[in-house]
């Protein structure tokens, strides 16, 4: 590779290499391209499809619903996945919704509408091709949910509600009470199991990826560990989909759930698959605040509370640690609403943070003092509850209601909510082409394991849409036009680059095995989220990125010297898997601050300190940074990092003006 | 708060499992009971014990991946999942035991780790509506009243924890077969294979090993999700209809 601009301001942290030229997507006009290459990709004759295997990690959204549509298809599918039952992937916990450009509500809906919000919403950092296709698969999600029985909440006549979420003007966003995330999981899981009772899909539960086989060029199958028995395995196909969701738990706490990983990815990764925009983060604005330092997990409280509710903070310090019932009308701050009064409330997810993060800093944040600042602001059922009912505000919320009485042990029925922005999504993933190919032929990438359509802020109940427009719509169409030149020579188990990945992943466990170091894996894991959320987190500086990237190095050096892992690798085992994962978010964690240093400007998610507009706003530089950040991996040996090289896709925007993106 | 801890350790799925005492100090009370296991864990690895295997994920009560028996009741002394319980249920000198579900269809991997594959096998026997990607018609071609949509909406809650079964007398899975039968039974597009469907769920549901129904209630009152103990009387009734139908 040529390195053409080594760059002076770099800190020798990273290296340039060439620009990626093609993202493979037709050369027709943006509402014809889908149908084109539909039509243009190969056919695979349904007797020659059971002769051609696909390996596919993980069974959230993107993964069950890509198998059971590959397996109904008639293509020998095998699905890895690390919990007992391919029905609790993460996908379960979303709340709030799922978009559909339906226009149901004839409030002026439309594809364009729902591609134009998602890419101003993530600050026009995605790419406008995949983002337009999106947008166009999205009635049919529901259609196919619907079909399912998927149970979505009906209005009195029989047809489908919608309620609004943040960044749009319209309603477009379809939803089964606060746990949305959970029904379409359960339909997209029983049609997974319908495939296996078929015999199409073969199940690999309790399995975790540890090593992706690349032979020729091509991925060809994975090193798995079953965490039940703790056995090694290899398993062997013509084609490997990641759909292994998000990194979130970089940060320790987020609202991802205790497994969350990138070891897939990151696996991938140092193959050779390109990581698109590891900075790209989103804080969620509404979730429930730290209570101590024994805290797991944090819990997020669903955007669509913001339909209904009010944020607010005391206009004064002084009356942060009142009775917030106490406090008249007159001396609260319903700061969203006099910020940003076209959409208020409804502001996206990085705005509400910021302003939150800011409200707070200014001392007049509210709950107890974590350090030397109330962490927390009010979002207020008061004048919902009196509108519209107690019963009215139940039904649409009744679940989260719950939930966050059962966390703080208070009713937001009663006294206002307390919130605060904690980690929640990932916008960044591998780098994926047109047809959510990654830089490695025949290994792709689907829903949040992927870069593609957030840009770098993802608008709400935009996720679960992507997550099954990828699995549904997307992938088994283009994975085809793949399959259609195998099957490929048959990969013996054997093969030195299967033994090599076998032997890489052994020699890795082995080494986590026998540190026997005095610090437990998650004391490391702690550690490293308290570097990422200062330094890495809602706000970025180049001095903080260049003090994380040192602490983070020291950080991983003392985990291969000093980690403890206690009992044998040949049995179940959650320290070693937990170690095995962190030891993959110390490399990554590097790589993120790396991302977030170079590029020097603020753009969704990502606010540089050094780059805000006079009032405080995200200023983008068009003119330097409209590219996608495509990393490759130049390190070595496990925990050794080495520089990487950067590879630019610049960014298109034929049916979009760019704009500098207002909310007011 | 400081709590007495007995636990059910188990080195394997067949191993001889014992209950340990451990003693824990200054437990807070907001802590989930999960975190109190975690805070557990720690200190048994900083005195080079191996750390005490169970199964949680999500933390927010809704992937179904945790459950414990603690003190005899599944998931606990409120109507929630294990990783919602916090240590404000309990009290300064408590004495807790903790245990893995007890069932003879969900065997013991190690400690508190059980395996529920039979639930999924009882989804693939029938749970599901048969419709492939792609041959879905427009969604509001079939209105469903709100009535029906509520009800199977709250049959759908079910997060497939396995309480239900941890809970009843005889270890039957009713009540998560009664949820999933009601809710796609409720639906104007799962009535097709609605008679099948309850036939062979409940012919693997006793080839898994379960136990039969004898209306304990046991299982309605330990769902951390309030599935109703009417939807068992509802896979009776499509049962006996359905053997009525079949002849």
């Amino acid at each position: 590779m040529t390195i053409t601009n080594p760059a002076a301001d770099t800190f020798g942290m990273y290296t340039v290499g060439d620009k990626i030229a093609d993202t493979k997507a037709p050369d027709t006009p943006i509402d014809k391209m889908w149908t084109t290459r539909k039509f243009d990709a190969a056919l695979v004759n349904p007797s020659n499809r059971r002769k051609l295997s696909v390996i596919i990690v993980g069974t959230g959204l993107a993964g069950a619903a890509a198998a059971a549509s590959l397996g109904e298809a008639g293509y020998n599918v095998q699905v890895f996945f690390y919990q007992d039952s391919a029905r609790r992937a993460h996908s379960i916990a979303a709340q709030g919704g799922i978009n559909a450009a339906k226009n149901y509500n004839g409030d002026g809906d439309s594809v364009y509408r729902l591609f134009y919000d998602t890419v101003k919403g993530g600050d026009y950092r995605a790419r406008e091709t995949n983002v337009y296709r999106l947008a166009e698969v999205s009635a049919n999600i529901i259609d196919q949910c619907v079909a399912q029985g998927v149970p979505f909440a009906r209005e009195y006549g029989g047809l489908l509600d919608n309620r609004s979420f943040g960044g749009t003007q319209v309603a477009r966003t379809f939803y089964a009470a606060g746990q949305t995330g959970q029904q379409l999981l359960i339909g997209a899981y029983q049609a997974l199991e319908r495939q296996v009772a078929k015999g199409t899909v073969k199940e690999f539960k309790r399995h975790e990826m540890l090593e992706l086989i690349v032979v020729d060029g091509r991925a060809r199958g994975i090193v798995a560990r079953n965490m039940a028995t703790g056995e090694l395995e290899t398993h062997l196909a013509d084609a490997v989909v990641l759909a292994s969701g998000g990194y979130g738990n970089v940060f320790f706490l987020s609202t991802n759930a205790m497994g969350c990983n990138v070891t897939a990815t990151w696996r991938a990764h140092r193959k050779g698959a390109y990581f698109g925009n590891p900075c790209y983060t989103q804080i969620h604005p509404t979730c429930i605040p730290v209570a101590g330092d024994y805290q797991s997990k944090l819990t997020l409280m669903s955007e669509s509370l913001r339909n209904d509710g009010r944020i607010w903070v005391p206009k004064r310090a002084e009356d942060c640690d009142k009775d917030p019932r106490q406090i008249p009308e007159e001396d609260r701050d319903y700061y969203l609403e006099r910020i940003y009064p076209a959409f208020g409330n409804l502001v996206p997810r990085d705005i509400a943070s910021r302003q939150a993060k800011n409200v707070c800093d200014e001392g007049r944040g509210v709950g107890p003092k974590v350090g030397d600042f109330r962490r927390g602001v009010y979002l207020d059922f008061a004048e919902s509850i009196e509108r519209l009912g107690r019963a009215a505000i139940e039904e649409k919320y009744g679940n989260l209601f719950d939930m966050y009485a059962q966390i703080t042990g208070e009713s937001p029925y009663e006294v206002p909510m307390r919130i605060y922005p904690a980690v929640h999504y990932t916008m960044g993933g591998l780098w994926v082409d047109y047809d959510l190919q990654t830089s490695i032929t025949g290994l792709y990438a689907a829903g949040e394991a992927n870069f593609s359509d957030h840009g770098a802020n993802r608008l709400g109940a935009s996720s679960l849409m992507q997550c099954l427009g990828d699995g549904y719509f997307v992938l088994p169409n283009t994975i085809r036009d793949y399959l259609a030149h195998g099957p490929f020579e048959k990969v013996s188990p054997d093969a030195p680059e299967v033994a090599a990945a076998l032997a890489a992943a052994k020699g890795r466990i082995d080494r986590l095995m026998s540190v026997n170091g005095d610090r437990s894996v998650d004391s490391f894991h702690k550690e490293l989220g308290h570097i990422m959320w200062e330094y890495c987190g809602m706000e970025r500086t180049e001095e903080g990125l260049l003090k994380a990237i040192g602490l983070i190095r020291s950080l991983r050096e003392e985990f291969w010297r000093n980690v403890r892992v206690l009992g044998s690798a040949d049995t179940l085992n959650q320290s070693l898997e937990r170690a095995g994962r962190v030891a993959d978010f110390l490399e990554l964690g590097e790589l993120m601050c790396i991302d977030a240093l170079h590029r020097r400007e603020s753009c969704g998610g990502h606010f540089r300190g050094e780059s805000q507009t006079e009032d405080g706003e995200a200023l983008r530089h068009d003119d330097e940074f409209l590219y996608v950040a495509a990393w490759e991996f130049a390190g070595g040996e496990d925990g050794v990092f080495g520089t990487p090289v950067l590879h630019k896709e610049d960014l298109v925007y034929k049916s979009i003006e760019l704009k500098q993106r207002s909310y007011k | 708060m400081n709590l007495t801890l007995n636990i059910w350790r188990q080195d394997g799925p067949n191993a001889q499992g014992r209950m340990v005492t451990y003693q824990l100090a200054d437990v807070s009370e907001h802590m989930s009971f999960l975190e109190m296991l975690d805070v557990l864990n720690e200190q048994l690895v900083e005195k080079g014990e191996e750390p005490i295997a169970f199964d949680s994920d999500c933390r927010e009560g809704i992937c179904g991946m945790c459950g414990l028996m603690i003190n005899g009741k599944a998931h606990g002394p409120e109507v929630t999942t294990t990783c919602q319980l916090h240590m404000r249920s309990f009290h300064d000198g408590d004495t807790i035991t903790i245990e893995p579900w007890r069932a003879t269809a969900f065997p013991v991997l190690r400690d508190l780790v059980v395996d529920r594959s039979a639930f999924d096998r009882i989804i693939q026997s029938g749970g599901f509506i048969s419709v492939n990607t792609g041959a879905a018609p427009e969604s509001h071609s079939v209105p469903v009243p709100k009535a029906k949509a509520d009800r199977a909406f709250e049959s759908a809650k079910c997060i497939g924890c396995g309480a239900c079964v941890a809970a009843c007398p005889n270890a039957a899975g009713m009540l998560f077969m009664g949820a999933k039968v009601t809710h796609l039974g409720e639906l104007p597009q799962g009535q097709p294979e609605r008679w099948a469907r309850v036939v062979k769920m409940v012919s693997q549901h006793d080839h898994e090993g379960f136990g039969g129904c004898t209306n304990t209630g046991a299982c309605a009152d330990a769902c951390p999700k309030e599935i109703p103990l009417d939807v068992i009387n509802q896979l009776n009734k499509d049962l006996l209809a359905a053997m009525r139908v079949r002849g």
